[in-house]
């Protein structure tokens, strides 16, 4: 017997996990605007954000706004360093050849977070009491209204950086047509190493907020990457505001697969609905098949 | 150049015909024999990957319907492990085709996601049909092949069977690039639209290849089900996709000789880190497994940065510089 | 074109033929160990390979096994089929090893099987699917040391039962492990007349598990049974209690590790499940046979590795002084080590072993002990 209480829960769950997905999704869709790849260690980032909060805020004892600011800073240089070391140096950059490099910086930073960190998970407190708050009858973490929260306001800096700055319009050139940009004297090269830090610290801020309700273990990445992934596709990729819909939605609907269809085939279910989305609407929901055609494999 | 990729294969033959001579133990014929099946299926994705310029993320599902289809045919059903490996391939060549035919239309990253999702979905089938697939317990008890009466039990008989298999893999392969099946097919990598104008029937050449690359993976999985005598989904999961594009990318992507140069280096990798690691061990160097990890991401890098082209073309252009300076050399005295 | 493939096959063939075989020497005993130290399921392998190092440390302080060595291969599976198909390959063909314990999950220690069967060599697998060792008949050469999960099962009915509940929802993981104990749960269930209303799964790496809750108290059932052996099972806990579900809560004896308590913070107090005594040794009684090895071990282990200790390396811990009690009696003959094992009797971390000719497991369900949970440490249930 369902609910309304119920269908309510799928909801809220459905979007906790969704606002994740979407913002890895959009760290896809940054550095895709960029560079025309995706950037396989994006679920590397999550999880490195993750693993840092937890250690600055359970072993260090920060208190949480200063590690939450220290840990974007510098996941954000691990993702700068990434672009310098393993993507700006590369003389011909075919697509192919970028993604099986982003394959191995993911697998590295693997490696690194399991010599520094182990094999265990890793929880840490929530950011204000864990005590569930009653919502119409659901019951709602006040972690969630944080990652909600957190979003929201993510989106909103982005709406205004990438439309009411000077940087966020150059980066907004290079995407539509980098050619023309760097003949305007935009630094395309420095435009791509931005892409990535901006990327990493989405990561990052995606890691920290969702930590305190999973465990956080080095292998993670793997699994969040290819999620936020199909987000990105599932909302057309290169559109940021089509991949945070598009998130929250494969959130949403991984929750009510696994409610009202079957817990075990959930993750085969929302898969399914994914490629059902790009066999009929090949640029995804949200994505125009005019920018499709732009980005050749 | 297609007499050099016959010699290649000769040579390739007379190597694998000489090897259960030369190693000190059935420990490394083993391994060789799982280094054969990730060429096989590697063969077939360099076809799709390199000349088709297709990418898929999703063909452990394919080593997963041979696999799966070998194991349950012969033992619930009771039928011949021939059968079930033919019957495997059926589908998994059915499967391609109608996977093929809506995703193959998708471009770039929308078709490596598609592939991904396909790879996904069939994964989670294996695990979550437990009355059919056995779930998570997986399959065992599945019966040797045997071959016209001629069981292959033990580790040399299974080497040189699924060698011969990769070399007549390869023979096939080869054919397939120097026909005009493979021209039309480079011509689509190329540019599609160029193709068609010229008559290539995209659609159609794209899916032959398709189909053509999951029957490769699925007697590939076939094979690991009569070896190994017990399967569960574990080792088709998707990242094990993503590692069969890294065999074919580290090897070259162009090359069908890139192919199993890139299969047999990270088959044999695991193996080459513990040697390397008995060897610090002399000098009291603690190796652990643990780097293994940062190791096999360190040689991906290095050789995308430095190698892009793929081990192959590197080797090949370093030892026809050294030929190159000695025969200078020889010239200018 | 014949250069190239020159220099292809120089390389594969040196990687390989160079490669010596061991030296047997006559002085040495060589038993292989097969963990997942890295990869899926390295919180098992981990502890499970300290534990078998500080043994052979210990016992070659000693004076060895008969004056002889005791030199341990340990190879590491990372959690998959043929990485331990290839290290049961290497330790019996190429170190020659006279036994193998290990390996850590139930998967892996099902794909080598037909390799220790056909090459004659005692496994002693720290794994948990009773499968593993039955049906007896076609597992001459396989043993383990975990206790059995129908017992397990049997153990959680019993409690449910003086409890008068009869309807219980089940979530179990989808791996070797869960999906071994969801099979018992259910052929268990009609024995002792409990009805399963809800039958829900979880992958290893979901991050949160509502969905399947929802439906599980939808479905009317009185008590939930979780059975996993990762992390992931701590987040059930943590989702009742924020969809504030008070019903009890069973979990299987994979729950056996303090971390998993700590992650679960608060919501893992009162949780009840069967495990070795080893987790509430200090709430044991001091005349139970097994007393002086658990405080030994876990004294030892936590000195040694500044870390708490785990049922897992007790496995480990299980395993190999099964082998190397014995390697004492009959030596490295793998045949006669073989029959003493099954003529074993051994006190244990897991239980107090009883092995034979019908029965590989050698524990039977008073091993465990039913446990709670209380101010987040382990205590013996009262």
């Amino acid at each position: 017997m369902m609910e309304h209480s119920d269908i309510l829960q799928y909801l809220i769950m459905g979007v906790q996990s969704g606002c994740i997905y979407a913002l890895v999704a959009m760290g896809f869709n940054m550095i895709y605007n960029a560079t025309g790849i995706i950037n396989f260690a994006q679920g590397e980032f999550v999880v490195l954000g993750g693993l840092l909060m937890v250690t600055l805020t359970m072993t260090v004892q920060l208190p949480i706004p200063l590690a939450f600011i220290t840990t974007t800073a510098a996941v954000t240089l691990a993702g700068i360093a990434m672009e310098r070391f393993t993507i700006n140096p590369v003389k011909n950059p075919t697509v192919l050849r970028l993604i099986i490099i982003t394959i191995a910086v993911s697998i590295i930073m693997k490696g690194i977070a399991m010599g520094v960190w182990g094999k265990s998970s890793y929880f840490m407190r929530h950011f204000s009491g864990s005590e569930s708050l009653d919502f119409f009858g659901a019951t709602i973490l006040p972690q969630t209204l944080w990652i909600m929260g957190i979003l929201v306001l993510i989106v909103a800096l982005y709406i205004f950086f990438f439309n009411y700055t000077m940087t966020g319009k150059c980066m907004r050139a290079c995407a539509i047509n980098r050619d023309a940009a760097r003949l305007s004297g935009i630094n395309d090269r420095r435009m791509v190493m931005l892409s990535f830090a901006l990327s990493a610290g989405i990561g990052a801020i995606a890691g920290i907020i969702i930590t305190p309700i999973i465990q956080m273990d080095y292998a993670r990445g793997a699994l969040l990457g290819i999620k936020g992934f199909g987000a990105a596709v599932l909302g057309g990729l290169g559109n940021s505001m089509g991949a945070i819909m598009a998130g929250v939605l494969l959130g949403v609907l991984e929750a009510a697969s696994a409610g009202f269809i079957s817990s075990h085939y959930m993750d085969a279910i929302a898969l399914f609905v994914l490629l059902l989305v790009l066999f009929t609407r090949p640029s995804g929901i949200f994505g125009s098949s005019a920018a499709m055609k732009l980005k050749e494999f | 150049m297609n007499v050099k990729d016959y010699y290649g294969i000769g040579f390739l033959a007379a190597i694998v015909a000489a090897l259960p001579f030369m190693v000190a133990n059935d420990y490394y014929l083993g391994i060789l024999i799982f280094t054969a099946l990730n060429c096989l299926t590697c063969i077939g994705l360099c076809l799709l990957l390199g000349y088709a310029g297709q990418i898929s993320m999703g063909h452990s599902a394919f080593l997963a319907i041979g696999a799966y289809s070998s194991a349950l045919f012969t033992t619930k059903l009771g039928w011949n492990p021939w059968a079930a490996m033919g019957a495997g391939m059926a589908i998994s060549m059915v499967v391609a085709v109608l996977v093929g035919l809506p995703t193959l239309k998708l471009k770039g990253h929308y078709l490596a996601m598609a592939t991904l999702g396909f790879a996904s979905i069939v994964h989670v089938v294996c695990v979550a049909a437990v009355d059919i697939t056995g779930g998570p317990s997986g399959v065992s008890n599945i019966p040797r092949l045997s071959l016209f009466g001629f069981e292959l039990n033990t580790d040399t008989r299974i080497f040189y069977f699924c060698w011969t298999m990769v070399i007549l893999g390869l023979y096939l392969a080869v054919n397939l690039i120097h026909s005009r099946v493979g021209r039309g097919l480079q011509a689509i990598h190329g540019s599609e639209d160029a193709a068609s104008s010229l008559g290539v029937n995209i659609t159609v050449d794209k899916i032959k290849i398709f189909v053509l690359s999951a029957a490769f993976a699925s007697l590939s999985g076939s094979l690991y089900a009569h070896y190994v005598l017990y399967i569960d989904p574990g080792p088709f999961d998707v990242m094990h996709s993503v590692l069969l594009i890294t065999m074919v990318a580290v090897g070259g992507i162009h090359s069908i000789w890139g192919a199993i140069t890139g299969a047999t280096l990270l088959s044999l990798l695991p193996e080459g880190l513990s040697f390397l690691s008995e060897g610090l061990a002399k000098f009291n160097i603690q190796y652990k497994t643990d780097y293994d990890t940062l190791v096999y991401g360190g040689i991906l890098l290095v050789i995308m940065l430095f190698m892009p082209e793929g081990l192959f073309d590197g080797l090949r252009r370093s030892t026809a510089m050294v030929f190159r300076l000695n025969g200078e050399k020889g010239q200018g005295k | 074109m014949k250069i190239r493939n020159l220099f292809l096959s120089v390389i594969m063939t040196s990687a390989l033929c160079f490669s010596a075989a061991a030296q047997v020497v006559a002085d040495e005993l060589h038993v292989g160990c097969i963990f997942s130290i890295t990869g899926k399921a390295s919180w098992l392998g981990e502890p499970e390979r300290n534990t078998a190092e500080m043994i052979a440390k210990q016992i070659n302080a000693a004076g060895g096994i008969n004056g002889k060595k005791l030199v341990l291969h340990i190879e590491d599976d990372q959690g998959d089929n043929t990485q331990a198909v290839n290290a049961a390959n290497k330790l019996i063909k190429k170190d020659k090893v006279c036994a193998i314990i290990g390996p850590s999950t139930s998967g892996t220690s099902m794909a080598i099987i037909p390799v220790v069967q056909a090459a004659k060599i005692p496994l002693i697998s720290c794994a948990g699917a009773a499968v593993i060792v039955e049906p007896v008949a076609d597992r001459k050469w396989v043993f383990k040391s975990p206790q059995k999960d129908s017992d397990c099962v049997k153990r959680i009915y019993d409690h449910l039962k003086t409890k008068k509940i009869s309807k219980i929802g089940i979530i179990t993981s989808t791996s070797g492990f869960g999906a071994a104990g969801r099979d018992q749960l259910k052929k268990i269930a009609a024995e002792y007349k409990i009805e399963i209303v809800a039958d829900e799964t979880y992958d290893p790496a979901s991050t949160d598990m509502t969905a399947q809750l929802i439906k599980i108290k939808g479905a009317g059932a009185k008590a939930l049974v979780n059975w996993s052996i990762e992390p992931a099972q701590s987040i059930v806990p943590q989702n009742m209690k924020q969809l504030k579900l008070t019903m009890p809560l069973y979990q299987s004896h994979g729950f056996g590790n303090l971390k998993y308590v700590e992650a679960a913070g608060a919501a893992a107090e009162g949780i009840i499940f069967p495990a070795g005594r080893l987790l509430a040794v200090d709430t044991v009684a001091a005349n139970h046979p097994q007393k002086k090895v658990l405080t030994t071990y876990r004294d030892t282990y936590e000195k040694s590795y500044k870390d708490k200790v785990s049922t897992f390396g007790g496995h480990a811990y299980d395993a190999l002084w099964i082998l190397v009690n014995a390697m004492k009696k009959v030596g490295s003959d793998p045949a006669k080590i073989r029959d003493e094992i099954e003529r074993t009797k051994f006190v244990g971390t897991a239980g107090v072993f009883k092995f034979s000719a019908t029965d590989h497991c050698g524990l039977d369900k008073t091993a465990f002990e039913l446990l709670t949970v209380k101010n987040g440490k382990f205590v013996v249930l009262k």
